[in-house]
């Protein structure tokens, strides 16, 4: 126990295996040691893949041995991959009773890709069922709890992720984020967690909840990290057809430090009533501390924000509805026997999806049937664009927004769990980013009184990820805001 | 009270279509529940659209040609390896045509 490499960055630990200093077996014994330590208290992870994990990493090991410098920088590095990701061989329920035993045939493509480049799998952590949630409460395999303090959520959907990587039991992971599930688990367990620009990245084999608004991205403990992550993760796949032909930049080198004459906008209507005061003073400093690197802001107006939240749960349900269509009991999953294939589809269904699950597929359902389409899945298409236009106005006269990510720190196990709406209002300030198609990272900026991380949200234009790299990685530099142990 | 914005009889309705068999104590807690996200999304009412275009996609325009050529192998067995019930390389379902 006494090396702790699990506590190491990415680009520290990728530079050790280079120089042949640690080896990736060690590496990953080290994430295993802390997983058996860690996970009675914390349950980040559904399944942990132990045997599989020292295989890659052996692999590693001997593509470093030979080809040292050129292997590539993720090579040997342990990953926590988010149970939504098709694995082969490995099971993927995402976190529900009607998955509980699949076994995929196949590689999502970020899978594929992180595989080639000699990535190591640790586990598949957990998350709110088919990621819809903002605690991960909403598993079916029990709620992941908040390393800083095991009384609190982790944040969701993507919060086994979040917790594993603040907990030090891997380098970094995969999360996605359709409204939030990247972001708000980032900051209530204090680590970085970027949602690309939509089509950025590709989503086949990822499990799909909404797809006009999901996007994979990666958690980590610095922002070079998720850099580092997201080169691999992003660019052109034949297999989904929205995603981006664009030239993928070498996201690193975009790390300048430099954010001298950066415009940055603070949309008013996010520093509103029902915000935690610290949460407000905490990136109110942060963003005093980038006008002493040079950079400027202004408040702006981003005016429809106050909608967001409706026309989300309008878009991303109905949506839902036909994706969850699939899970009928008959190809794969559960199946509860039945004396016809309609009993057979229902009972299934009732059995295996959670209470949220089936809240949402009946919401959306609803929006999209006869008599209500206009009135309600229309109207939030509407509403939609009058949100994406929002931003599009905003970005004539910023480079970048900063906000809050969420208006309150970690909150307590259970505290929102009988009240579906209150906890839909927890991503009121990361939601809009989703409809807008933008890409959003959180970044630890400060933490509470009760020792909780804050999360500061950095918002630019389509493709512009190389500017809020810069700026997050800026802000690290500048040692405002220097990380904590967990208490776990 | 306000009108409730869903019935018990359209949640049954609304279940049906999703092919979801709820228990009568999950259809009145999905009514209620219902409910009340249909009186918050009103909101969206205080909103003129009438001469607002819907966005369904926000990614880049167009959609991506490829050729079409197969280029995947015949996998039966690990198609069906997950098959809740088969029966040689087929999925088995209990009987559809009475």
């Amino acid at each position: 126990m006494a090396s702790e490499l699990n506590k190491l960055t990415i680009a520290e630990a990728s530079a050790m295996l280079r120089k042949r200093e640690i080896s990736a077996l060690e590496l990953t014994r080290d994430c295993l040691e802390r997983i058996a330590a860690a996970e009675p208290k914390l349950n980040a992870f559904i399944t942990v893949s132990e045997k599989e994990a020292t295989e890659q990493a052996r692999q590693a090991d001997a593509r470093l041995a030979s080809g040292g410098d050129e292997a590539p920088l993720l090579c040997g590095i342990p990953l926590g991959i988010k149970d939504i990701y098709a694995t082969t061989g490995v099971r993927t329920t995402c976190a529900s009773r009607i998955l509980e035993n699949f076994v995929p045939p196949f590689d999502a493509t970020v899978i594929e890709r992180l595989r080639s480049d000699g990535a190591v799998f640790i586990g598949k952590t957990n998350m709110d069922e088919f990621a819809m949630g903002s605690s991960t409460e909403n598993s079916a395999f029990g709620p992941t709890l908040n390393p800083h303090d095991t009384g609190r959520v982790a944040g969701g959907s993507s919060g086994g992720s979040a917790a594993a990587v603040a907990a030090h039991e891997c380098l970094g992971a995969l999360g996605t984020d359709t409204g939030g599930s990247i972001r708000e688990p980032a900051s209530f367990c204090g680590v970085v967690g970027l949602k690309p620009t939509y089509s950025r990245v590709s989503r086949y084999g990822v499990i799909a909840y909404a797809s006009s608004l999901d996007q994979v991205g990666p958690f980590a403990k610095s922002v070079r990290d998720a850099a580092i992550i997201l080169r691999t993760l992003a660019g052109k796949d034949p297999r989904d057809s929205t995603c981006s032909a664009r030239a993928v930049p070498d996201y690193e080198r975009a790390l300048t430090g430099d954010v001298k004459g950066l415009r940055i906008g603070v949309p008013k209507e996010f520093f509103v009533e029902g915000m935690e005061p610290e949460v407000e003073k905490s990136v109110r400093a942060a963003l005093k501390t980038y006008e002493s690197l040079g950079a400027t802001t202004a408040e702006i107006s981003l005016p429809h924000t106050g909608y967001a939240i409706a026309a989300y749960y309008l878009v991303a349900t109905a949506e839902a509805s036909a994706n969850l269509a699939r899970y009928d009991g008959i190809r794969f999953g559960l199946r509860v026997d039945a004396e016809n294939n309609i009993s057979l589809n229902e009972i299934t269904r009732a059995q295996g999806f959670g209470a949220e699950v089936k809240r949402r597929i009946m919401l959306g359902t609803f929006a999209l049937s006869a008599g209500y389409y206009d009135a309600y899945y229309l109207k939030g298409q509407k509403v939609r664009t009058l949100i994406r236009n929002d931003f599009e106005r905003a970005f004539q006269k910023c480079d970048l927004i900063v906000t809050p990510v969420a208006p309150t720190t970690a909150f307590k196990l259970g505290e929102k769990m009988n009240d579906p709406l209150t906890m839909y209002l927890s991503d009121i300030f990361t939601i809009s980013v989703n409809l807008a198609g933008l890409p959003g990272m959180s970044i630890p900026c400060g933490y509470d009184s009760k020792h909780l991380p804050i999360g500061m949200q950095l918002i630019g234009p389509p493709f512009s990820e190389e500017t809020i790299l810069r700026a997050g990685d800026a802000f690290e530099r500048s040692g405002a805001s220097k990380p904590r142990a967990t208490a776990i | 009270m306000a009108e409730p914005k869903i019935t018990l009889e359209q949640v049954r309705h609304v279940a049906r279509l999703a092919r979801l068999r709820l228990s009568p104590d999950e259809e009145e807690r999905v009514r209620a529940d219902m409910d009340e996200m249909l009186a918050y999304v009103d909101k969206l009412n205080e909103l003129d659209t009438k001469t607002v275009a819907p966005t369904a996609q926000v990614g880049e325009a167009g959609t991506p040609m490829r050729d079409d050529e197969v280029t995947n192998q015949p996998a039966a067995d690990a198609m069906l390896a997950n098959a809740p019930s088969r029966e040689r390389n087929y999925f088995k379902v209990p009987k559809i045509i009475e």
